[in-house]
């Protein structure tokens, strides 16, 4: 394990790397051997087809999924690993566990927790995790309802939202813990057509205003060409091309990038 | 024709009203160790030791696949073999708890397996505890589909109350029979029983079926 540091030092250190990162389901590989860093404050959206590994990549960066070799690091911090008498073993439950918090992560689906109020969902981690005092949290909790336009619906149970309203509870939700990386797995895919602006406004915000880092999974180009300080465009488990937006989205240079980019053209 | 004797009913309608209070007793009691028992089980097959898993599983199979009168019979009689004398009542809870348990715990792994996979990912993305993530997310999602379910059970074990007057818990069956052995009359003291059985049966089902609108609205929940 020696090509993997024990933590990331010196400076301008990456806030999310994937070294050598491989991930398998049975003979099926997933991901192979990925690299890829994401600075502080850098906004990274992944494209490609289903299939591609793209969401692979946010699940294993949330920690939800184990991953089969390399390392992953957070803010320097190796995250599917921790050191046991200098070396590099597997990560405990409590690592993980810890690791997490500096990571948010929004779905497809929201998973808001259908029994609790928007705010109720929001201050649940901070209160049991962060060990915010209540009325902390429900301060904090507000602020964020605010920012992402659902404050009037604070009290409202997720049954009684629509789709937009709900993805924008669950960013405030996942904000609340402070993270330092943000994960967007999809978030409008689910969402019907004229909503889909409220949420991307929300995202868009926190480009602007804040010094998050973010990956996004998406399928609209558009919005990803607007907002993404680079795109990555997955094929096949790996990073078949990657750059700027303009460059990736006007000027791709693999084919299978122009070919999936003009089959995503065809369709919208 | 029928005798019916009305002065008769009477007569031991208060020794049996005196006996519906131990049934009830029985059964709440019986059901409130199955409710905590019974979760006890289900989340004891979620934990990470196998060995605990398989251990729970096999006893709820055992419990579900042998006749509850026997192992009532069996806490009662055997257990004294072993040195562990019980009274009827203690003997009586015991068995019809752990009965009423095995049952109820695949009533809440069913309600747990129903909770969808995002709500697990949620709370695993925001770092709670499985204690936080349980108390908190899971258990209140797994609870109102498993409630029709746990309502069932509870008349269930109401009406397998009398069984518990083979070891001779003084309940309404263990009574009738009395009546009727003192008296050899039994179309009054067994109709009443019935009688008692239905007018308890009828009003809890429809309050639990009432109970279970009001928890899915409180948890904001969609009604079924």
């Amino acid at each position: 394990m020696n090509e993997y540091p024990l933590k990331l030092e010196g400076e301008n250190i990456p806030m999310v790397r994937f070294q050598k990162v491989t991930k398998r389901y049975g003979p099926l590989v997933v991901l192979d051997s990925l690299d890829l860093d994401v600075a502080e404050g850098e906004m990274v959206t992944i494209i490609g087809p289903s299939g591609s590994g793209k969401t692979t990549v946010l699940r294993m960066l949330m920690a939800l999924e184990t991953i089969d070799e390399g390392v992953i690091y957070v803010d320097g911090e190796p995250l599917t690993h921790m050191e046991k008498n200098g070396e590099l073993v597997r990560a405990s439950n409590k690592h993980l566990r810890r690791m997490r918090t500096s990571i948010g992560m929004c779905f497809q689906h929201f998973n808001l927790f259908p029994h609790m109020t928007a705010l109720e969902n929001c201050i649940e981690a901070p209160i049991q995790v962060l060990g915010l005092d209540k009325q902390e949290a429900i301060d904090r909790a507000r602020d964020l309802l605010d920012m992402v336009g659902m404050l009037e619906k604070a009290d409202e149970h997720p049954a009684r939202l629509s789709g937009g309203q709900q993805q924008r509870v669950a960013i405030a939700r996942s904000l609340a813990m402070r993270p330092k990386v943000m994960l967007f797995d999809e978030v409008t895919s689910a969402l019907d057509p004229e909503v889909i602006g409220e949420v991307t406004q929300v995202i868009r915000k926190l480009v602007d205003k804040h010094n998050l880092t973010m990956l996004m999974v998406t399928h609209q180009m558009g919005f990803a060409k607007e907002i993404s300080d680079r795109v990555c465009f997955f094929y096949d488990g790996s990073i078949e091309e990657q750059g700027p937006p303009s460059q990736l989205f006007d000027t791709p240079q693999k084919e299978r990038t122009q070919q999936f980019l003009s089959a995503v053209l065809e369709a919208s | 024709m029928f005798d019916w004797r009305w002065e008769f009913v009477w007569e031991i309608l208060p020794r049996l009203a005196q006996a519906t209070g131990n049934t009830l007793l029985a059964a709440g009691f019986g059901y409130g160790i199955a409710v905590v028992l019974g979760l006890t089980f289900a989340l004891g097959q979620r934990t990470r030791f196998k060995l605990v898993t398989l251990l729970i599983r096999e006893f709820v199979e055992f419990v579900r696949s042998t006749p509850l009168v026997l192992q009532i019979f069996f806490v009662f009689y055997v257990g004294p073999q072993f040195g562990i004398m019980l009274r009827p009542w203690t003997a009586g809870m015991i068995a019809i708890g752990l009965h009423y348990a095995s049952y109820l715990s695949e009533v809440y792994r069913a309600g747990i397996d129903s909770v969808p996979k995002g709500q697990w990912e949620a709370a695993v993305s925001l770092s709670l505890s499985p204690v936080r993530t349980y108390s908190r997310i899971i258990i209140p999602q797994a609870i109102p589909p498993a409630f029709a379910g746990m309502g069932n059970y509870l008349v269930g074990i109401l009406k397998d109350t009398p069984m518990l007057s083979v070891i001779g818990v003084a309940e309404l069956m263990h009574t009738a029979n009395s009546i009727g052995s003192e008296s050899y009359r039994f179309l009054e003291p067994y109709t009443l029983v019935g009688v008692i059985f239905l007018a308890i049966s009828l009003p809890t089902a429809a309050l639990l079926r009432r109970a279970e609108a009001k928890i899915r609205l409180k948890l904001g929940l969609k009604l079924r």
